[in-house]
């Protein structure tokens, strides 16, 4: 404890130092929901990225040693006694960062929230990975991409009261007619559960013989499908696709179980957290609904009633992708 | 004992019919190929199975062999990925050891301080979950860090059925000899039946129900091994809630909960029965909404069925004294 304090206070002064240094740049601090994750040194990696093409920003990557609000208030009392121009924060905890944050937009600088958010209060924008209606097009669509004549498809859920999972799998079965010859034959629930997922995929496969994909938009069910496809001996039969993390899914990408699935990429999402708050910070856009902010590469987002706005589609991971992914998160 | 073979025949009729009534709805399922696969996914279940129902027999109860599973589980997939070239015997010695001195922690605290064994067990469950949080930080260990021998083994065949399934078909013959032809096999009977008793003859209850929570935790290291190596994957919640399966295929296969009457046959028909309907709900095409409820009914079906031809009928001594009420 006594060293995670250490290191904070080492952190903080360390950036309290490198303040005056560039003096002209526009300073964006980065705040993750903890430092030495995977998925946020990523990101850390987009911001960069997104700085350098902007030029003339520097970018403070900080946060706490642990995933805790009171470690992020913390980090955030710090960013504002340094004057930085711009926050952009994934947040620990929906409320607790409000009242700091609030102090911070008071002093002028611009907070917007990404990947995990701060209730509208806290923030003038938030940025979401992705959107229900995406993902939903976007795990059928990998399933019909490998299926050029259509083909018999199946899902694989959580549990049947999953809010996410239901909600996806509306969204995709309102676009379904958008992709000729897919069928959906069943979906089945496997409880996000190793054990009952891995048999729900193989008693799938035994009911329809026909089978050309499995469509898991979760982490645990697209293990267990990809594991139960190889054990089947179905590899290049039977699809699975889906939502999933490289790191858990690089096995099956390797033997050919899975030949894409989806989840969202860290690097976009620090690269277009960064180029939202530029945008804000500078006034070339305004936080408003229905407002249409330029975020680089990633093209053009729309505010909604709350200020909120989707990056992008789910990114696909595959085997030309993956091993640079797989150790990230 | 005429008794309890006959309980065992009514399971294992229900079984059969039970699968008939599956093979009118898809007769695939009755594939001697598929049969086997049913029987190689129950195995696990059943290893557990038995290892509970030493527990049970002798009045105490095992609500940590999930957890124990899940904990030794990812230390065999630690050492794994540690040291890949370690070969898979080793991983399954130190996958028994492990289980049996997490066994052995609810065994002693059973005994030396007299904790209700269900307190115990609830707690160490907890407590080998959270420990697994702590050694792995909530991050799972995933099929391509392991090696491949360590995921090949369970799914490697003999006489065209995979190892995981001669492990469970082993593991039961060391157990039909244990109960029947030994003295700790009598005496987990004997503490069961009549702890009072018991003691008068010589035997140590605390130190028989020790030994019991000793061979529950050596079967769920073996099972931990066996799970994660086929499910190809470890993380925190592996098997959670599979203690409550455990338990219903003791209690299905004719495991008194009050102790002292039970068999390793019964108890694996059990299993069985609780396998035959995990496998086949997937494949009948019923709405999953139903199937918890179809599971549910199955187990107090056979429950009920059990307390009923288990019921002793008393015996009227005092006939006059009964008429006077």
């Amino acid at each position: 404890m006594k060293l995670t304090k250490l290191m904070t206070s080492v952190a903080v002064a360390a950036g309290l130092f490198a303040g005056p240094v560039a003096a002209d740049d526009m300073r964006i601090a980065l705040v993750v929901k903890a430092l030495g994750i995977g998925f946020f040194e990523a990101a850390a990696k987009g911001a960069e990225e997104a700085a350098a093409e902007i030029g003339g920003v520097e970018i403070i990557y900080t946060g706490p040693t642990d995933t805790t609000a009171e470690g992020q208030i913390e980090v955030l009392n710090a960013l504002i006694a340094q004057k930085v121009d711009a926050i952009a924060v994934s947040s620990n905890d929906t409320d607790a960062l409000v009242p700091t944050l609030k102090k911070a937009m008071d002093r002028g600088i611009t907070v917007v929230s990404w990947d995990s958010g701060v209730a509208p209060d806290g923030r003038q924008a938030h940025l979401n990975p992705s959107s229900n209606a995406l993902i939903g097009n976007m795990i059928i669509k990998m399933a019909a991409d490998n299926l050029p004549d259509g083909g018999e498809v199946a899902v694989l859920s959580a549990t049947t009261t999953s809010t996410n999972q239901n909600i996806w799998i509306e969204e995709m079965t309102k676009v379904l007619p958008n992709y000729a010859g897919i069928e959906v034959v069943a979906t089945v629930y496997g409880d996000d559960l190793a054990d009952k997922s891995y048999r729900e995929a193989t008693g799938l496969m035994q009911s329809h013989p026909d089978l050309d994909a499995i469509i898991a938009p979760t982490s645990v069910g697209i293990v267990a499908a990809a594991q139960a496809v190889a054990d089947a001996g179905k590899i290049g039969e039977v699809n699975v696709t889906g939502l999933g993390l490289p790191s858990e899914m690089a096995g099956a990408i390797e033997s050919g179980a899975s030949k894409s699935f989806a989840i969202w990429n860290p690097i976009d999402l620090g690269y277009s957290a960064t180029m939202l708050a530029h945008q804000l910070a500078t006034e070339a856009a305004t936080a408003e609904p229905g407002a249409e902010i330029s975020i680089g590469r990633m093209g053009t987002i729309t505010l909604d009633d709350t200020n909120s706005a989707a990056m992008a589609d789910p990114f696909v991971y595959d085997s030309s992708n993956i091993d640079a992914f797989k150790d990230i998160f | 004992m005429k008794l309890l073979k006959s309980r065992e025949a009514i399971l294992f009729g229900a079984i059969v019919v039970l699968t008939t009534l599956i093979a009118t709805r898809f007769p695939a399922f009755v594939a001697p190929d598929n049969l086997v696969a049913v029987f190689t996914d129950t195995a696990p279940l059943m290893i557990l199975a038995m290892g509970q129902m030493v527990v049970i027999l002798t009045r105490c109860i095992d609500l940590s062999v999930a957890a124990n599973l899940a904990l030794t589980g990812m230390v065999c997939a630690m050492i794994n990925v540690a040291f890949p070239g370690l070969p898979v015997p080793v991983i399954i010695a130190v996958a028994l050891v492990m289980g049996a001195f997490l066994g052995a922690i609810n065994g002693i605290l059973v005994w030396k301080l007299g904790i209700p064994p269900i307190v115990v067990t609830l707690g160490t469950m907890t407590i080998f979950r959270g420990v697994i949080f702590l050694l792995t930080e909530g991050k799972w260990i995933n099929a391509h860090e392991m090696s491949e021998s360590f995921t090949a083994v369970p799914r490697a065949e003999i006489f065209g059925m995979p190892i995981l399934g001669w492990i469970g078909v082993v593991v039961a013959i060391i157990m039909v000899v244990v109960m029947a032809r030994t003295t700790l096999g009598r005496a987990i009977y004997a503490v069961g039946g009549n702890p009072h008793a018991a003691v008068y003859t010589g035997i140590n209850v605390g130190r028989t129900q020790f030994v019991a929570f000793v061979i529950s935790g050596m079967l769920a290291g073996l099972t931990g091994y066996l799970w994660i190596a086929r499910y190809a994957v470890a993380y925190v919640d592996i098997a959670g809630g599979f203690e409550l399966d455990v338990v219903a295929a003791c209690v299905i296969g004719g495991v008194s909960i009050a102790g002292g009457a039970g068999t390793v046959i019964g108890t694996l028909l059990g299993a069985l029965f609780l396998g035959v309907v995990k496998n086949a709900l997937p494949v009948i095409d019923i709405s999953p909404f139903w199937q918890l409820a179809i599971s549910g009914a199955a187990i107090i079906i056979a429950v009920a069925f059990n307390a009923q031809s288990g019921r002793s009928k008393g015996r009227v001594i005092l006939k006059s004294a009964e008429h006077a009420q």
